[in-house]
């Protein structure tokens, strides 16, 4: 369960840079709830997840996961509850590491590290055959440097290392937009997969109006940092791209309006 | 110029390079490993001897002084962390702010005096200039390479445990390390405090080495330390993959660093001028991999993204 309560953020305040990024975000998540988030430039939907997992501080409001308040846990200790996969797929691993060393770091996601050695034999062996599942080949390079593999392989990668220690949320920020058509596809149809076989509470922002449609249960839309549209279940499924479009235009011409209004 | 004047140098040489070494290993840990360039070390490395030999002239025993030196260095890197981590300092500033503290602190330690003889005759020194051209066991060079093959082996368990992948991670990626739950700020605080426990045991050996320690001794050790990774870097970077071959070749590094000055004195540069040569050598070492980037990147064209 996660509750986002009345969330703000802005950044730069009090500069000609002041921007609002998070206007009051109210989200509430069940458990198995998996969530895309779609909006503009600028709509707060990679905000959400940076205050979620405490990236930074926000201004107002609380995170509440499973009831627990995590709003003032700096980001290492909220990591044990999250998994997260970036946009960059530089992020998300650590180059100069090799694969299994990555993995190992993974594995003690929210556990004391001690002078205990970092990767154990068992612990290979775990990894070579969760590797398989991804069907990339990488089980055969384990003690290969993260650096040399492709966007998507470090992707995928990074998707395995977040859900290695099941989390009590996974958090997708835009995974797949900087992998060519097919290697999102496939990223993304992996996601689905592992998120299904899990039963994780997801949330997975995307600028993919037909991907925000096919995956998951429930959309979001934010726009100006508010959540403006969510729609679950039945209705979510009969969903085109027109319709959001049309709900979009509306959200922002609402506000147009209301400008207007003003101004007269 | 006499070729055996160079000859009889050249085992001095070794030793010093083999000390220097170790430093360079401190050096190493931080500006490699941890990605952070430590300035500490021109202070830490005249604290290290300052305590030591302070300790030792008081009646402390050899080893009690070496292990009390060594804490000494750990204190300074954690002064340097905090600055860093608590206080929100760039790096670069934070070690240039304890490098600078130092300096009075080194002279408070050393009774307010530039420096502080310790004679080889009249206590028992870890290694001494004067053993450096004899076959005994007491050979300075032989010591220095027992304490280099300790550190490296120990420093090779050390970054194969949990904590120690913890504190590479947060070199290699500190975006991720915090997502999968490393508090980097500790990992930078416990590098920084490893990196200067070694530069201060370097600091005592080269204290004893040479018979007193000097306020000064430190001052261009960062230059001293890079220039050893670098060398190694250029000639053992494609060879050695292993971290503790990596260790190794930062310690040849810095024993070729030496003859190379020895040599260059011997060919008859004027003593004054080697901290210029030293920053001019480190300088184009520096710039080798961004020129040989640029080169590369216009011959080659685009990289492979696939």
């Amino acid at each position: 369960m996660l509750d986002l309560i009345n969330l703000r953020k802005t950044f730069n305040p009090r500069t000609v840079n002041e921007k609002v990024a998070l206007d009051g975000v109210n989200l509430h998540l069940d458990d198995g709830d998996f969530v895309t988030i779609i909006g503009g430039n600028g709509a707060g939907k990679s905000t959400t997840l940076n205050a979620i997992a405490g990236v930074w501080p926000v201004d107002e409001g609380q995170i509440l996961i499973d009831g627990q308040d995590i709003t003032g846990l700096p980001e290492h200790r909220r990591a044990l509850l999250l998994g997260r996969v970036f946009q960059d797929p530089m992020t998300g691993t650590a180059a100069t590491m090799q694969i299994e060393e990555n993995l190992a770091l993974a594995a003690r996601r929210g556990q004391k590290r001690t002078l205990r050695i970092g990767i154990t034999r068992q612990e290979r062996a775990l990894y070579r055959d969760r590797l398989a599942t991804l069907g990339l080949g990488l089980e055969d390079r384990m003690t290969a440097k993260v650096g040399l593999l492709s966007g998507g392989q470090r992707q995928a990668l990074t998707l395995l290392m977040a859900t290695l220690k099941k989390p009590r949320l996974l958090l997708l920020d835009e995974h797949t937009a900087a992998l060519d058509p097919r290697t999102a596809a496939k990223v993304l149809e992996l996601s689905r997969q592992i998120i299904e076989e899990n039963q994780l509470m997801t949330l997975m922002v995307t600028h993919n109006m037909r991907d925000a449609i096919a995956y998951g249960n429930r959309l979001v839309m934010m726009h100006e940092g508010r959540v403006i549209l969510d729609i679950a279940g039945e209705q979510k499924k009969h969903l085109t791209v027109e319709m959001l479009m049309n709900e979009f235009a509306k959200a922002s011409g609402d506000e147009f309006a209301n400008d207007r209004a003003l101004l007269s | 110029m006499n070729i055996t004047s160079l000859l009889n140098a050249l085992p001095g040489a070794v030793a010093q390079g083999l000390i220097w070494g170790i430093m360079a290993i401190g050096v190493y840990i931080t500006y490699k490993v941890l990605d952070l360039a430590d300035l500490t070390v021109d202070g830490t490395m005249a604290t290290g001897g300052a305590v030591c030999v302070m300790l030792m002239l008081t009646g402390h025993s050899l080893w009690l002084s070496l292990l009390l030196a060594i804490i000494a260095g750990m204190l300074a890197g954690l002064i340097t962390g905090l600055f860093h981590t608590a206080m929100g300092i760039p790096a670069i500033l934070s070690g240039i702010l304890t490098q600078l503290s130092l300096y009075s602190i080194n002279l408070a330690i050393m009774d307010f005096k530039a420096n502080q003889g310790i004679n080889v005759t009249k206590y028992t020194l870890i290694v001494s200039q004067r053993n450096v051209r004899t076959l005994s066991p007491q050979n300075p060079i032989l010591t220095a390479l027992l304490i280099t093959a300790a550190l490296i082996g120990l420093l090779y368990w050390f970054f194969g445990t949990e904590l120690g992948s913890a504190l590479r991670a947060t070199g290699a990626n500190e975006a991720m390390s915090r997502a999968q739950g490393i508090n980097t700020n500790v990992s930078k605080l416990l590098g920084l405090m490893i990196s200067n426990g070694i530069v201060a045991l370097s600091s005592a050996m080269l204290a004893h080495y040479q018979g007193f320690v000097d306020v000064n001794m430190g001052r261009g050790a960062i230059v001293i330390g890079l220039a050893a990774v670098i060398i190694s870097d250029v000639l053992f970077g494609k060879l050695f993959r292993n971290f503790a071959l990596k260790l190794l070749g930062v310690s040849i590094g810095a024993v070729i660093y030496y003859i190379v000055l020895q040599v260059v004195l011997w060919l008859g540069l004027n003593t004054n001028l080697l901290k210029l040569l030293s920053a001019l050598i480190v300088a184009v070492f520096l710039a080798i991999p961004y020129w040989k980037g640029k080169l590369g990147s216009t011959r080659k064209g685009g990289g492979a993204n696939a």
